[in-house]
């Protein structure tokens, strides 16, 4: 019986794309030690590298001939090629080959997701394997005719219906005859259809009462498919159709983000562990249960202790398999330094430290954009041109250097380059420019390097491919704190900048505060917590047309009830019954009226994101103690309608345009 | 790979289906029995505010968490007090849960393919795209729902939009 190859797609997508991060890994490095060996520095690379990029190529070929994905294995055989010349020695390797293999890599890639995705084939295919196969030693004459065949459109095919009569084998035919057949003109993936076949006692064996669905991933010419059911066209029911692209059924919406995780077999098994000693315990406790006795409390304790422990270790193991290790993200960096660089005409050398340090899968999917974005902003900004750096007394190339590690239950990544320092008069006086600083206010260096995380602020001089598009560092700023984390600058004049990024461990379990409203349980993530007071009647007005607004210290903040605003019925039947909790997103400040704060404890975030859109004011829920479900505030968003209450709690903000039509000026 | 089994000696025909019927309203209603989890009495949700009216909140099913649909106000019915005979059906819409709060569940059923009629058009009848179809049970009318469009995301999406 066939088996439907498809099942494996993903896996060989995964496979195939990782080899391809190591093909570049190992090209980037051997590009460096060639670098090195112009400047005059006697290296040479290690064969091995070479070869473990062979071995990758080689591999992404033979899986994508046998899923029948036919223009990987194509392209991936022309590099190959290229490869095995240049580790036999019948090509020496140089930057150019390099740049031509880099590209062919980016491409490969390109043609993985593609096929992922069931997407047309990227447009660089053909050209780059075109310059892959010049390069091939005396291989240019005799391989472009092949290229002259051109595949059309698509990687087309045929998806064929036979569908024999239940007389056919009377005829003397041989399904297995035809399928062989079909096979030898390309891939084919074939199913069998099992639906005419009737109860055991009832079945005949010299009937046929197989059908077979068949997709031939190879687009030959329809005649040759016809020829092969020429001689039993009469004895069956024959649809041969053009292969509709890519197999329907591969998930649009599941993005990397929603791919599967690669553990350790150590996590595995320590969790096989625990789960080991919970079960003794319970049965010790349920033991313990019959035929209980008051001289067993003691022992009842110590079991529940027991059990506490155990669950707290699961919780910890099992944490720990969504643990991954930030060379995830570091990996890609290299490239992406060596590019800029490369378009900026500097010199860079990126220097990892901490890749092993490991952080919880989400936050390293949404840690990657702000890490790119430093590392941009370090090498455009921050390093100096090769003869700038000179004149300094520095060595021609830059270094920047990134380092991950544990710090007190956080996560700290430092990105520090030998730049030249952040440029404080500059930066004071496009601040007092756009009215960010007031003009005859005098402020400490630190609030000086603090202003270019400032929304709108750039002090590029001129605006390129690279960074200066008006996206700054605020967005940096603005991602790492909805992580809970933060981010912090820190610069010696001519001697270098330091970015220092804090991130929580997870974000799975948050540290919450919560609040009562009416009946209902609300959980406020501590980290949005700026204080919380009682309020007098006389500290709230509201003026005509205008929200409440709470005066705090001297601050005007807006005053949002949360018994308004989620529609449920208060105790408090005057502000001074509740209490008010200030919180603080964004830069900017809002009270939230409650009735009262309950408790401080860790929750374990739940989506809600499948069954509902997202909600205003609502980030996600989490299961209390008592098995009830509570909702947990999004202040992000709560702070944001607080301020534009002109719009709806339906539709979220788009835009910032009513932004100051009713609120407060705060800034 | 499609197959069909045939369970020979069972009283079904061999393509009859199961529907779980329960009451709403004084009319019967059925959902194919393969889309029930399970029946669970009404327990307290917690309301998701801003959130259209017939979604009454979400519920704690050992551990995940599942939104609790009140039939009578998805179809535009009379509301009415949840009492001892209130049931949740928590149904299985493709990877999703759902629950759906109705008067009272009754049977199950199984009907031949021949049973079940297409419902008749109604024209713009809001409610007629929750109906899969109808069977006439010992004398009875069964109103056969389309679970997947009950609870189906963007239908309860543009319900949302049509009543804003």
């Amino acid at each position: 019986m066939a088996i439907d190859l498809r099942r494996f797609h993903p896996t060989f997508f995964e496979e195939s794309l990782e080899g391809v991060a190591v093909m570049e890994t190992e090209l980037l490095e051997i590009e460096r030690i060639l670098l090195r060996s112009n400047e005059g520095v006697a290296a040479e690379f290690d064969p091995e590298r070479l070869n473990r990029i062979f071995r990758s190529a080689h591999s992404i070929k033979g899986g994508s001939g046998t899923f029948g994905f036919n223009q990987i294995a194509e392209f991936s055989h022309a590099l190959e090629s290229l490869l095995d010349d240049s580790r036999s020695g019948r090509r020496t390797i140089d930057a150019a080959t390099v740049g031509v293999l880099l590209r062919a890599v980016d491409c490969l890639r390109g043609l993985i997701d593609a096929a992922r995705r069931g997407e047309p084939i990227p447009a660089c295919a053909d050209s780059v394997r075109a310059e892959l196969e010049r390069m091939q030693v005396g291989a240019a004459a005799t391989h472009l005719p092949s290229r002259a065949e051109p595949v059309r459109g698509t990687d087309g095919g045929w998806q064929i219906s036979f569908r024999p009569r239940e007389r056919f084998f009377h005829t003397g035919n041989d399904p297995l005859r035809l399928l062989r057949a079909l096979a030898e003109l390309g891939p084919v993936s074939i199913r069998a259809d099992l639906s005419r076949l009737p109860d055991w006692s009832e079945l005949d064996a010299e009937r046929c009462y197989l059908a077979w669905e068949m997709s031939l991933a190879k687009p030959v010419a329809r005649h040759a498919v016809d020829e092969v059911f020429a001689w039993v066209a009469g004895e069956c029911d024959l649809e041969i159709q053009l292969l509709a692209h890519a197999p329907a059924d591969s998930p649009k919406a599941e993005d990397r983000a929603a791919s599967s995780i690669r553990v350790a077999t150590a996590k595995v098994d320590s969790l096989v562990d625990i789960v080991g000693e919970l079960v003794i315990t319970q049965t010790m406790l349920s033991q313990l249960a019959e035929g209980f006795t008051p001289e067993r409390l003691a022992r009842l304790r110590a079991g529940i202790a027991q059990l506490e422990r155990h669950t707290r270790d699961l919780q910890d193991a099992v944490l720990g398999i969504r643990m991954l290790p930030i060379g995830f993200v570091f990996s890609r960096l290299p490239r992406l330094a060596r590019d800029i660089a490369g378009a900026l005409g500097k010199q860079v050398e990126l220097e990892i430290n901490g890749e092993r340090t490991e952080l919880d899968k989400t936050i390293i999917e949404r840690v990657s954009d702000p890490l790119i974005h430093l590392v941009r902003n370090s090498i455009d900004h921050g390093i100096e041109p090769p003869e700038e750096r000179v004149k300094a007394g520095k060595a021609p190339h830059g270094t920047l250097r990134l380092t991950a590690y544990h710090k007190s239950g956080n996560v700290v990544i430092e990105a520090e380059d030998d730049g030249r320092g952040l440029n404080r008069p500059r930066i004071l006086q496009k601040a007092r420019e756009r009215g960010l600083v007031p003009p005859d206010t005098q402020i400490e260096s630190a609030q000086i390097d603090d202003l270019i995380f400032l929304p709108g602020f750039s002090t590029a001089e001129t605006v390129n491919d690279v960074s200066g598009r008006g996206v700054g560092l605020d967005v940096v700023r603005s991602n790492i704190r909805s992580l809970g984390g933060g981010v912090e600058v820190s610069s010696v004049s001519g001697r270098g900048t330091r970015f220092t990024i804090r991130l929580p461990l997870t974000l799975a379990i948050v540290d919450g505060m919560s609040l009562r409203v009416g009946s209902e349980t609300y959980i406020l993530p501590l980290a949005w917590i700026a204080e919380t007071l009682r309020v007098r009647a006389e500290c709230v007005s509201q003026p005509a047309g205008s929200p409440e607004i709470i005066a705090v210290r001297g601050d005007y903040l807006p005053l949002l009830r949360l018994d308004r605003l989620f529609n449920v019925r208060a105790r408090a039947a005057s502000l001074s019954e509740g209490i008010v909790v200030i919180v603080e997103a964004d830069g900017r400040r809002a009270g939230l009226f409650v009735d009262e704060l309950l408790d401080q404890q860790q929750v374990v975030l739940k989506s809600l994101e499948p069954h509902c859109d997202r909600l205003e004011g609502i980030s996600a829920a989490t299961i209390l103690g008592d098995g009830t479900v509570a909702l947990i505030l999004d202040a992000g968003s709560l702070v944001r309608h607080a301020h534009n209450p002109m719009f709806a709690m339906a539709n979220p903000p788009s835009s910032d345009l009513s932004q100051g039509a009713g609120a407060p000026a705060l800034h | 790979m499609q197959e069909t089994s045939t369970i020979t000696g069972a009283p079904l025909a061999a393509d009859a289906e199961q529907f779980l019927t329960f009451r709403l309203d004084g009319l019967d209603y059925g959902i194919p029995i393969t889309q029930v989890q399970e029946i669970r009495g009404w327990t307290r949700v917690t309301p998701l505010p801003n959130s259209p009216r017939y979604i009454k909140g979400v519920l704690n099913l050992r551990g995940t968490i599942v939104p609790i649909i009140d039939l009578r106000l998805r179809f535009n019915l009379n509301e009415s007090t949840y009492d001892a005979c209130t049931v949740i059906v928590v149904v299985n819409v493709g990877r999703r849960l759902a629950g759906i709060v109705v008067d009272a569940v009754s049977d199950v059923i199984s009907l031949a393919p021949g049973q079940k009629r297409n419902a008749p058009e109604f024209e713009g009848h809001a409610n007629r795209q929750f109906i899969q179809g109808l069977a006439q049970v010992d004398e009875k009318l069964l109103v056969l729902v389309d679970v997947d469009k009950l609870v189906n995301h963007e239908t309860l999406a543009q319900a949302t939009d049509a009543a804003a």
